[in-house]
């Protein structure tokens, strides 16, 4: 596998509390499961995908998980369209602007 | 002991380095704290806050009248009903949101006091507001936020937000879901020696009073007279207590406050199963109603926002409504905004119908929108989980299993809360809290300011006890 290169910028995933560490009043759906953290930052070292390694973050902490994402990027978007906001738009301008014509 | 133990064990003594405020000073006799003494000694006049946030460009946001939607509300309303209703743009803040208000003070707060940054512990606007004016202050910024649920899937509004932040130059600790969000959030404050930005110091809430304040001075200017009712989305109960007590300040007495929340009841707020079956990340029941029974849950030992100090009533709504009244913004008015936002707008469209013509209903916010927040990556995500979505009676709406858009705009309808029930609860929480009802004498004041009652209702409260 190819190296990523030190001064990379990467996401890196690591447990921050096991099951057996969390804490003892939260639901049972949650306590089954690790608390898990992700955090971005500068690779200090060449690595490869899955190591553990460092980073240096945003604010120039040093933050320690296992190398999850390079060049990590936003998978935000609209949505599939919901056809419904559509209707409801028009019945409101229908309501409002076209009714009275 | 666990790690976790641990590091709850030095909660109290990292809050003190992080915060600056020795909250013991305020403590009185058995349950009862001086609020008032730790909003004035430890927090800043009405001018030095309007200077802050001058500094910052935060504030001073325009009023809009919503003619279109008061219209509409006209046209279902009984004849000479169909209060005339107004918005305060918040998201014209930089930022986008109100948040920016509270977050231009903790900001000026940590400068002024030497910390070389600040965290804070938020998966909302709050965050966006903090890293924004990090970065005009220079400040580093480390937001810590509750992202994913166990399969690594992001609630799309969250997602939005670590963007917004990583973008003025923070760092964003993303985590799965659960409250030990806190025991992340005290080892960075340990690790960095930052300014703890907590939503609920006085500082936090001191520069929401800039809001209530500007709402009646430019309602006075605009309009010759102060609104007779303010509504206010309530989560943490920052915005509410910091709004009225700036309305307060500008003499706006008869301004009622009305608080508004998104009704998510039967959801669980640290269930990973429960995370992304809800389509409102704040501004709804799950925070609003247990930071009115018990405002000192939060992250600080006493917290400054004590909404059931100010609020006169209490509406809920439901998340399909608070969406159609997202998309009555968008089309009638030409405003995108929200979704979360509108969750008053909607309690106003609503209250509206049920005030004379002549009367005024004012939305103290707005936030901005964009991908991810925005309804329509909302309601697909939900449809995704599973959440069924269709048009129909909202009343038959239940959290986590539908959304139900009104199939017409008339079935709006805030619900009220039952403010003597809340009162109820808080009064339970304090006698828990003491192991008796045997109160002293100033336990028994500071029971009447944090309930708003007087001495004979009160009475009444403890009989039941």
């Amino acid at each position: 596998m190819e190296k990523v290169k030190k001064g990379t910028w990467v996401r890196i995933h690591a447990v921050a509390l096991g099951v057996a560490d969390r804490a003892a009043n939260i639901p049972e759906d949650t306590r089954s499961v690790p608390l898990e953290q992700w955090t971005k930052g500068r690779l200090l070292e060449d690595a490869s995908m899955g190591d553990e390694v460092q980073v240096k973050t945003a604010c120039g902490r040093i933050a320690t998980g296992n190398l999850v994402e390079v060049n990590p990027q936003y998978e935000l978007n609209y949505g599939k369209l919901v056809p419904e906001l559509i209707e409801i738009g028009e019945s409101l301008r229908g309501m409002l602007w076209r009714e009275d014509k | 002991m666990t790690h976790y133990d641990e590091m709850m064990a030095k909660k109290n003594q990292i809050m003190h380095s992080a915060i600056g405020i020795d909250y013991d000073d305020f403590e009185q006799e058995g349950i009862a704290f001086d609020y008032e003494r730790m909003m004035k000694e430890t927090g800043y006049t009405l001018e030095e806050l309007q200077k802050i946030q001058a500094e910052f460009f935060v504030g001073n946001t325009p009023i809009l009248e919503m003619t279109n939607l008061t219209a509409l509300a006209r046209k279902l309303a009984p004849e000479g009903y169909g209060a005339r209703i107004f918005i305060k743009d918040e998201a014209t803040n930089p930022s986008g949101s109100f948040k920016a208000r509270r977050a231009s003070i903790a900001v000026h707060e940590a400068r002024k006091r030497g910390y070389k940054g600040l965290i804070a512990a938020t998966s909302g606007n709050y965050g966006a507001g903090v890293a924004s004016l990090a970065a005009k202050a220079g400040l580093e910024c480390i937001v810590v936020q509750e992202t994913y649920d166990s399969r690594h899937v992001g609630q799309p509004e969250i997602v939005e937000k670590a963007r917004a932040c990583e973008a003025y130059g923070a760092e964003v600790l993303q985590l799965s879901v659960g409250p030990e969000l806190f025991y992340k959030f005290l080892q960075l404050l340990e690790d960095t020696g930052y300014f703890n930005a907590s939503l609920y110091t006085p500082f936090g809430i001191a520069g929401v009073e800039t809001l209530g304040y500007e709402i009646a001075m430019q309602m006075r200017e605009q309009y010759g007279k102060d609104p007779e009712v303010v509504v206010v989305t309530n989560a943490g109960g920052g915005n509410l207590t910091g709004t009225a007590r700036g309305l307060i300040k500008a003499g706006a007495l008869n301004t009622k406050i009305v608080a508004a929340s998104v009704d998510l009841s039967g959801l669980h707020m640290a269930s990973d199963g429960d995370f992304n079956r809800k389509s409102f990340t704040t501004g709804h029941t799950g925070f609003g109603v247990p930071f009115c029974t018990n405002p000192d849950r939060s992250d600080v030992p006493r917290s400054a926002a004590r909404p059931l100090r100010y609020i006169d009533e209490y509406y809920t709504i439901r998340q399909g409504e608070v969406f159609f009244m997202t998309e009555a913004l968008a089309n009638l008015e030409g405003l995108e905004r929200g979704p979360a936002g509108n969750t008053s707008l909607a309690v106003a469209f609503s209250l509206a119908q049920k005030m004379k013509e002549d009367e005024i209903i004012l939305v103290q916010e707005t936030e901005y929108t964009g991908a991810g927040k925005h309804l329509n990556p909302q309601l697909s995500f939900a449809r995704d989980n599973g959440i069924e979505i269709f048009f129909g009676d909202p009343k038959d709406e239940v959290p986590g299993k539908n959304i139900i858009l009104p199939k017409d705009p008339s079935l709006i309808e805030a619900q009220p809360l039952d403010m003597d029930g809340l009162k109820r609860s808080y009064l339970r929480n304090q006698i828990n809290k003491k192991g008796s009802k045997d109160f002293g004498e100033r336990e028994l004041e500071y029971l009447r300011e944090e309930m708003n009652v007087d001495q004979a209702q009160l009475e009444e409260f403890l009989k039941e006890f």
